[in-house]
């Protein structure tokens, strides 16, 4: 009892001090760590997610294509749009959220530094999970929307033959269904700790309507993932008690029905396509004021435009299902709200266009991103208009017109516009600048692969070409372009080498960023590159909107702008190269608990699939355990 | 130096923050307002999948099954489990820490006695033929009324842990917010209870 009590009070482990070295990856809080740790792990996925669509593509080069089976075919897909959706895109938006909120907003950390690391950790965990697949039976197989019942039945699980006979791969889709809902917990956390973060942990004078508008994206995502999470949680469990247990959710003969999914699914899922997009949104609407040296036109628009995405992202779920035969009521008012859901999204666009307007526009990487960002959504917001009018739906749906129109949203869109705040903030993380001529040849690379490969799915989609199938027949006039596609593929590979290539030289040998290389506008910029782990030496007092950039130039009577004598960043006191502790700023200390409890969710999500309840209970007591020593621990171990 | 408070991580009452609310209750009602969907979208599925048109014949009907004055019972000693929980966190911000611990483990005794009633439930719908795999009715009410339990145990753990805090002198007048915390998450699991009372048992 005494020790229990003694453990109660110090808390089961020392409370670890190190912030240098490898072991402290594994303990760290610290919001900027936190988001390398996510930026660098969805690259991983991104690699693997982009090999995944390389063997498709290679598969896809030549009618008849024999390099990959049908059934290696369906994992392959399946796990390809799950990577890139769950463990690439969402994650490198959590890494700038990480990385940039506390900054953008004047703070030292977010409200709650473990639970961030414990976000961390699930995500981790939960993309590893779901990766484990390859080696236990197989990826999952029935698409990233996993429709029932062809996905929740076992009776449906796909067959395979082995030595031993027939064996039913009834797994894969759990690894789906339990693999999403790890990871949602991640998401649904990490919502909730960037709002608190945002609403509560402004610097003083940093009004809502003095936000960035990243911040203010990364306010309407949270809000639609703490809104949309539980949703698709419900949908997955659903999922999980018929794939597992016999339950009667989407089982006709149980009186189930299967449309009940989709409209699960995608109730979570069109707000999720806006999760995706926003963040990119957000930051392309910070690299286009700083590169044409004009303040964002406006800004208003641009933040209640995002807002009112948010809120009518929930009204046009069924868009996605017109093919399914919800009568011609709903599909008419599912494709209005679908039509208007376009304007605000228009707004935006008209304001960066109006951002650029007579600039004084600097062609940097960033920027080259951002414009790449804008056009190319464009056209897939296009498409997506076209998608809107149900009877041209009729004749797109299942082919590869969808295809296209989501590649341009989301590789167009997203992979561009993050790619854009890569170049945009890489000498504020690691203080140094990316090499240019480097950044412009990927930049070219990835631009003219991507059309390559994408631009031409419009055309076989209006053609007939339909998703999802292992092979094409010749004679049908498909040859060409999938041609086309697969060199595009291998033009994108090429141009993510020299990316890669890119970030591991500049990190050594890249020019000196210096605290504003680029003379920019918000608050991360006034700090040193890379930033000291307080952040801030002193917090900001806000006076503006883009604070930053007041504090550098006034403006003479034609609103030119006008460098101020005194202006510019923090210089380097006699605060530099000290830590927090050494200059008496009270940092959360780092903790090893948001890891161990993370482990107990994998255990216990293998323990139901394969119904080992012992696995399942070890996993509980694990998880348990850790929020445990989570509570107890002492603040910092200075304390005793 | 002006090192400000208020950005430094770990939450506590006495930060200032930019709204005036504290970090921890703020992030509280997040989870709790995510917390509405997940029961919303359980207690939607309910409402489809209970209709009698859905339920295949020869299977237990919702109107068959339910022994409302039994649920009723449990839901009464559930609801008063909010009286107590009020009355534990009244006397944490007394610092009567005693009776805030006898508050909260009445708290958690109602809580069983509600799981215990519910397993009892359970158990009485399975040897009347309706188990998870018979009807949408029997999928769709295990599921949603289950989720609900599981929450209640939950809920059940921390108000423990809590009893456990106060015994090593973790929980004192100052931590009182700890206490309103859990309180939050037990009212809102009451309140859903009482929707799904309503929706599910009352208006078959």
């Amino acid at each position: 009892m005494a020790i229990a009590a003694q453990v109660m009070k110090r808390g089961a482990l020392r409370r670890p001090t190190a912030t240098r070295g490898l072991m402290s990856w594994f303990t760290t809080v610290d919001h900027k760590r936190i988001g390398i740790l996510y930026g660098t792990t969805a690259f991983m996925f991104f690699l693997l997610g982009g090999i995944e669509a390389l063997v498709i593509r290679v598969q896809l080069a030549r009618p008849n294509g024999e390099f990959v089976s049908a059934d290696l075919y369906n994992q392959l897909f399946t796990t390809h749009g799950v990577t890139m959706i769950f463990l690439v895109v969402m994650p490198f938006g959590a890494a700038f959220f990480n990385y940039f909120i506390p900054l953008m907003i004047g703070a030292r950390d977010v409200a709650f530094p473990r639970l961030n690391a414990f976000s961390y950790w699930i995500f981790l965990f939960g993309g590893l999970f779901i990766y484990s697949s390859w080696f236990l039976g197989g990826a999952p197989d029935s698409g990233w929307f996993n429709y029932a019942p062809l996905s929740t039945d076992p009776r449906f699980a796909t067959e395979l033959f082995t030595d031993t006979g027939r064996v039913a791969a009834q797994h894969r889709v759990d690894f789906y269904l339990l693999g999403l809902q790890i990871l949602g917990i991640a998401s649904m956390m990490s919502a909730a700790n960037f709002i608190v973060t945002i609403l509560n942990m402004r610097a003083p004078g940093m009004t809502l309507l003095r936000l960035p508008v990243f911040i203010w994206m990364t306010l309407v995502v949270s809000f639609l993932l703490l809104f949309a999470m539980p949703v698709i949680a419900v949908a997955l469990f659903q999922g999980m008690f018929d794939s597992l247990f016999g339950a009667n959710f989407f089982n006709v003969a149980g009186g189930g029905d299967p449309l009940l999914w989709q409209h699960m699914f995608w109730i979570f899922g069109h707000p999720e396509v806006y999760i995706l997009i926003l963040p990119a949104m957000g930051i392309v609407s910070e690299v286009l004021p700083v590169f044409s040296r004009k303040p964002l036109f406006g800004y208003a628009a641009i933040v209640f435009s995002g807002i009112a995405i948010g809120f009518m992202g929930w009204g046009v779920w069924a868009h996605h299902m017109f093919a399914a035969g919800l009568g011609p009521v709903a599909n008419a008012a599912f494709g209005i709200s679908t039509m208007f859901i376009a304007v605000p999204t228009g707004v935006k666009i008209f304001n960066w266009l109006a951002t650029l307007w007579q600039g004084s526009i600097r062609f940097a990487t960033p920027l080259l991103f951002s414009i790449g960002f804008v056009s190319m959504f464009i056209i897939g917001g296009l498409s997506g208009v076209t998608h809107a009018i149900v009877v041209h739906d009729y004749q797109q749906t299942d082919t590869y017109y969808i295809v296209a129109h989501f590649h341009y949203v989301l590789f167009g869109g997203a992979i561009f516009g993050l790619f854009s705040g890569v170049y945009y903030w890489y000498p504020k993380i690691y203080g140094r600048l990316m090499n240019e001529g480097m950044g412009k040849l990927h930049f070219w690379l990835m631009f003219i692969g991507f059309n390559l490969a994408f631009g031409p799915f419009h055309i076989l989609g209006l053609q007939g070409m339909p998703r999802r199938t292992y092979q094409f027949y010749p004679g049908y006039g498909f040859d060409f372009w999938n041609m086309v596609s697969t060199v595009g593929a291998f033009t994108i590979a090429v141009s993510t080498a020299v990316f890669m290539v890119n970030f591991a030289r500049s990190k050594k040998n890249g020019k000196k960023a210096g605290a504003d290389p680029w003379d920019a506008r918000t608050l991360e910029w006034t700090m040193p590159s890379p930033p000291p782990d307080y952040n801030f030496l002193e917090i900001p007092r806000v006076h503006h909107r883009d604070d930053f950039w007041h504090r550098k130039y006034s403006e003479d009577q034609k609103g030119r702008p006008v460098p101020v004598p005194v202006g510019g960043a923090e210089t380097p006191t006699e605060a530099e190269g000290k830590t927090a502790h050494e200059l008496g700023i009270h940092m959360p200390d780092p903790s090893y608990w948001p890891l161990v409890a993370a482990i107990g969710l994998p255990l216990m999500a293998y323990g139901v699939m394969y119904k080992m309840w012992w696995l399942l209970g070890a996993g509980a007591v694990i998880l348990v355990m850790g929020l445990y020593g989570w509570v107890l621990e002492p603040a910092s171990e200075e304390e005793h | 130096m002006a090192t400000e408070a208020h950005a430094v991580g770990q939450a506590h009452e006495e930060h200032h923050t930019s709204t005036g609310l504290s970090n921890i209750k703020m992030a509280m009602w997040a989870f709790l307002g995510s917390e509405c969907l997940f029961f919303g979208a359980l207690i939607s599925t309910y409402l489809i999948y209970s209709r009698p048109s859905r339920i295949l014949p020869g299977t237990p009907m919702p109107s068959d099954i339910y022994d409302i004055p039994y649920t009723s019972v449990s839901s009464f000693v559930l609801l008063m489990s909010s009286v107590t929980m009020v009355l534990a966190l009244a006397a944490a911000q007394r610092g009567e820490i005693p009776k805030m611990r006898l508050w909260l483990l009445a708290t958690a005794t109602l809580g069983m006695t509600f799981i215990g009633g519910q397993i009892y439930e359970f158990t009485t719908f399975a040897h009347e033929g309706l188990k998870l795999s018979t009807s949408t009715f029997g999928t769709s009410f295990f599921v949603l009324t289950g989720f609900h339990g599981a929450h209640v145990t939950v809920g059940i753990l921390m108000l423990l842990s809590l009893v456990g805090l106060s015994h090593v002198g973790r929980l004192e007048q100052k931590d009182a917010y700890k206490v309103e915390m859990i309180g939050l998450y037990w009212h809102f699991v009451d309140i859903v209870w009482v929707v799904i009372f309503t929706v599910v048992y009352l208006m078959t």
